[in-house]
């Protein structure tokens, strides 16, 4: 069974996922790997990595010097990224408020793998505090888990995937067993300035983890331990290991990956899953709303093929929704019966409250001691190879930041390749050069600039939440979504923090800041949805009065629909979610199937 | 990888198209709902499009009319040149393409290009007659050392003399687009002294000579 038109599905299926991404694609490969049969549905088109990676073109190759564009609005052009962007066009959401501070930016893409095919890759597991925030500090929500519940399926993950990273024994940043991480990548030379000049800060610089594979996969070994009592799905994860090469150390990892070295949903979990027989995958389905019967249990989903226009209904034992958080609950509260008028297992109004995203701010600053350094190829893994995590939890505790939660710091030098930004912020050190002057002074300042970015956690509040518009409706006549959204203080302080910190390494480094630190944090902070990384709407929890999902991201109001996405996050913790996601997903898989062979559902 | 096919010469944006266009994007912009993301149809027409072949080699031209008459181009050219000239490790702007770079973006059916468009046209407008006026001669005929006369007016926009300050706000945008359009290339990226963009192996990370020289070996 492979990708195929509307008038090939199958009568009836095991499961029905929407999505494709991370959440959809782990969902999937879980569920055929153990005999199921699946359909799953793509909002946008289908997409192949193999053959439509732009690898090594350089930037004069594309228009525009590949700068970005409202067409390819992230890292412009090469950007992987399909029919996306914060605005998809004909598919509108909208805001509540006018005021910019109160609005959400959300990045939707539409294609086969979604928002995996240009991710990051930043794969961070969540430390036991981030499952219990509130009990650490009386904020927010508890997950109804503890990080020993998901750490089993971190593991699997990791070893599934590819992930380059080490342990450090840190607090509230775990360690992985042997065998789960491939190595780390050497650091750049800025990177290793700033563990050199962080050191006496006392911040602890190391190697970051990210989802690309430094070295081939043990196709012998790890197969094995990920499914240890499943010979078919050892052999097709074997084949699927075979067919991945290990980074060759260039071209962006944010253009995707020909050679399937980095983590793609499209690379790694959808071609084992096709090869085991039990997916099919419809392309161009815009899912409308999960359908269900007298006694309130999901029958399918209703979607409409955009190649068409037309709608189809499709049919199966159970509904995952992996369609990105904000989607899903878009798709929920669009499910509308008499049995459930305020959408789909939303008795206690909770579908679209408590969103989330990272809090996020970012400084600049140029470091002489990295100027005119000898030529050397700084690619690497084509993102940063380290970074800075949390690293004042008893000071927190203590009450002593004036801000309830952590963040970490991504940060990047680098002789990247260049484009339209490679001489920005040059003038200034200048005095504004040309002719010969201006070829040395590029040759000098090239590489010695150094970005750090905050990425921090949010805590969960009652004035952030999506509801459906009351008038706005996309092209296919699907009401859409409405955000309203309010950061607290412990986030703008935490920005303010941010800046103050990332000021202090680049004098640390004898550098210069290109911008000053914001005086309020309310104007370092990025706007709400920016970085990407949003969360909640439909969140799990113990009680089904106050959440929407259980721990296996089961609705507590419809036992065949779960939600594998981000929906189910109750608190997001500084680290980046998409390992977290692919984890809890796989966790609920395996409950999904379990629960379907008893016949519980 | 195809080359695509392009005509030998550029086309060129004529008066009608560019009326017509740039009533388009305004249209669309007035109907833009500030509360309503991709509601209206705010993207331009004539731009890639959300789902352009990414494995396509384009040039200017290739996807929207430009913009240049020939003069202006060889005012832009010769600009560019006394930004980046040739030296011994890499041509000159002019040599690898940069005009028509410039070009193609102040070309461009997307918001913000037509800010960079006038800014561009009349810049190179103001230094054709400054030319005229210190010179009686056109930019492009002129020595080094009378281009460079006229550059050193205006190529730190805080320091220009009030009446230099428009100058100097074009130039600081033409010298990002040259630069940007020069380094971009595998010239310009030899020049700069980026050697990535090569399968490797092995990363292994920055060479002693640059530890040494961070005080890190």
């Amino acid at each position: 069974m492979p990708q195929i038109t509307s008038s090939q599905t199958q009568p009836s299926y095991d499961v029905i996922v929407v999505g494709s991404g991370a959440a959809g694609g782990q969902t999937a490969y879980t569920c055929v790997m153990e005999g199921a049969k699946v359909l799953m549905l793509e909002a946008g088109r289908s997409y192949d990595p193999v053959k439509e990676t732009p690898m090594f073109q350089n930037n004069s190759q594309a228009p525009l010097r590949a700068a970005s564009t409202p067409d390819k609005q992230f890292f412009g052009f090469y950007d992987a990224t399909v029919d996306g962007g914060w605005e998809v066009p004909g598919e509108p959401y909208t805001n509540a408020s006018p005021d910019p501070e109160r609005k959400f930016w959300w990045w939707r893409p539409r294609m086969l793998g979604g928002r995996t095919n240009h991710w990051g890759r930043i794969s961070l597991r969540n430390g036991p505090y981030d499952f219990k925030p509130r009990s650490r500090d009386g904020l927010g929500l508890d997950w109804p888990m503890s990080y020993e519940d998901l750490a089993p399926y971190y593991d699997k993950t990791e070893m599934l995937v590819g992930i380059f990273g080490d342990n450090n024994g840190l607090e509230n940043t775990p360690d992985s067993p042997d065998g789960c991480l491939q190595p780390p990548p050497a650091m750049r030379a800025g990177e290793q300035l700033v563990k050199a000049r962080g050191k006496k800060l006392g911040l602890p610089v190391i190697p970051i983890h990210r989802a690309v594979l430094s070295q081939k996969q043990d196709a012998e070994v790890l197969p094995k331990k990920i499914h240890p009592n499943n010979p078919r799905a050892q052999r097709l994860l074997a084949d699927a290991m075979r067919a991945r090469q290990a980074c060759f150390w260039a071209t962006p990892c944010g253009r995707g990956c020909s050679i399937k070295a980095n983590y793609q949903s499209t690379t790694v979990h959808l071609p084992p899953a096709l090869a085991s027989g039990n997916l099919d995958i419809v392309s161009n389905a815009m899912a409308r709303e999960v359908t269900t019967d007298a006694n309130g249990k999901a029958t399918g989903v209703i979607y409409i093929d955009k190649t068409t226009g037309m709608e189809h209904a499709v049919k199966a034992k159970v509904v995952v929704l992996a369609a990105s958080s904000a989607e899903s609950v878009r798709i929920m509260l669009n499910s509308k019966s008499a049995r459930f008028p305020n959408g789909l297992a939303n008795s206690n109004g909770l579908v679209g409250k408590y969103i989330m995203d990272t809090v996020g701010a970012s400084l600049r600053g140029q470091i002489p001691l990295l100027e005119n350094l000898p030529l050397h190829n700084e690619d690497g893994a084509g993102g940063g190879h380290t970074y800075i995590p949390w690293w004042l939890y008893k000071e927190q505790l203590a009450g002593k930041l004036g801000f309830a939660r952590g963040y970490h710091i991504e940060f990047q030098s680098g002789r990247h390749m260049p484009g339209m930004g490679t001489t920005g912020g040059m003038e200034a050190l200048t005095s504004g050069s040309y002719g010969r002057q201006f070829k040395e002074d590029a040759r000098r300042y090239y590489g010695s600039f150094l970005g750090f970015a905050g990425r921090g956690e949010m805590i969960p509040n009652d004035d952030t939440y999506c509801d459906l518009d009351p008038v706005v409706k996309d092209k296919w006549g699907i009401p859409v979504l409405r955000f309203h959204w309010k950061w607290s203080e412990h986030e703008t302080r935490q920005a303010k923090h941010m800046q103050e910190t990332f000021a202090q390494i680049i004098e640390a480094m004898g550098g210069k800041v290109q911008s000053r630190p914001a005086a309020d944090g309310a104007q370092a902070i990025e706007p709400g949805g920016k970085i990407i990384h949003e969360v909640g709407g439909t969140i799990m929890g113990a009680d089904p009065k106050k959440s929407v999902t259980n721990q296996w991201c089961q609705t507590w109001e419809v036992k065949n629909l779960f939600i594998t996405d981000g929906g189910p996050f109750c608190s997001n913790a500084d680290k980046n979610p998409t390992l977290t996601i692919m984890a809890l997903a796989w966790r609920a898989s395996d409950y999904l199937l379990a629960e379907m062979k008893k016949g519980n559902l | 990888m195809n080359a695509p096919d392009s005509p030998s010469t550029p086309q060129r944006l004529d008066r009608r198209a560019a009326i017509k266009w740039m009533m388009a994007a305004a249209a669309a912009a007035s109907v833009a709902d500030r509360l309503t993301y991709g509601a209206s149809a705010a993207k331009p027409a004539a731009g890639y499009g959300s789902d352009p072949d990414l494995l396509k080699i384009y040039k200017p031209g290739d996807l929207w009319p430009l913009t240049f008459t020939p003069a202006q181009r060889a005012t832009a050219a010769a600009l560019c040149d006394t930004i980046i000239p040739a030296d011994a490790k890499g041509p000159a702007a002019s040599a690898v393409g940069v005009p028509d770079f410039i070009d193609e973006w102040i070309s461009a059916p997307y918001p913000g290009h037509d800010a960079d468009r006038k800014t561009v046209i009349d810049g190179l407008a103001w230094i054709e007659a400054e030319a005229q006026k210190r010179f009686q001669n056109g930019f492009g005929n002129l020595v080094t050392r009378q281009k460079n006369a006229i550059c050193d007016d205006i190529c730190y926009a805080p320091n220009a003399q009030p009446e230099f300050r428009p100058a100097a706000q074009f130039f600081r945008k033409f010298r990002d687009l040259t630069s940007g359009g020069y380094y971009s290339t595998p010239e310009g990226m030899k020049d700069i002294g980026y050697v990535g963009n090569v399968a490797t192996e092995k990363f292994e990370g920055p060479p002693p000579e640059v530890l040494k020289q961070l005080g890190l070996a």
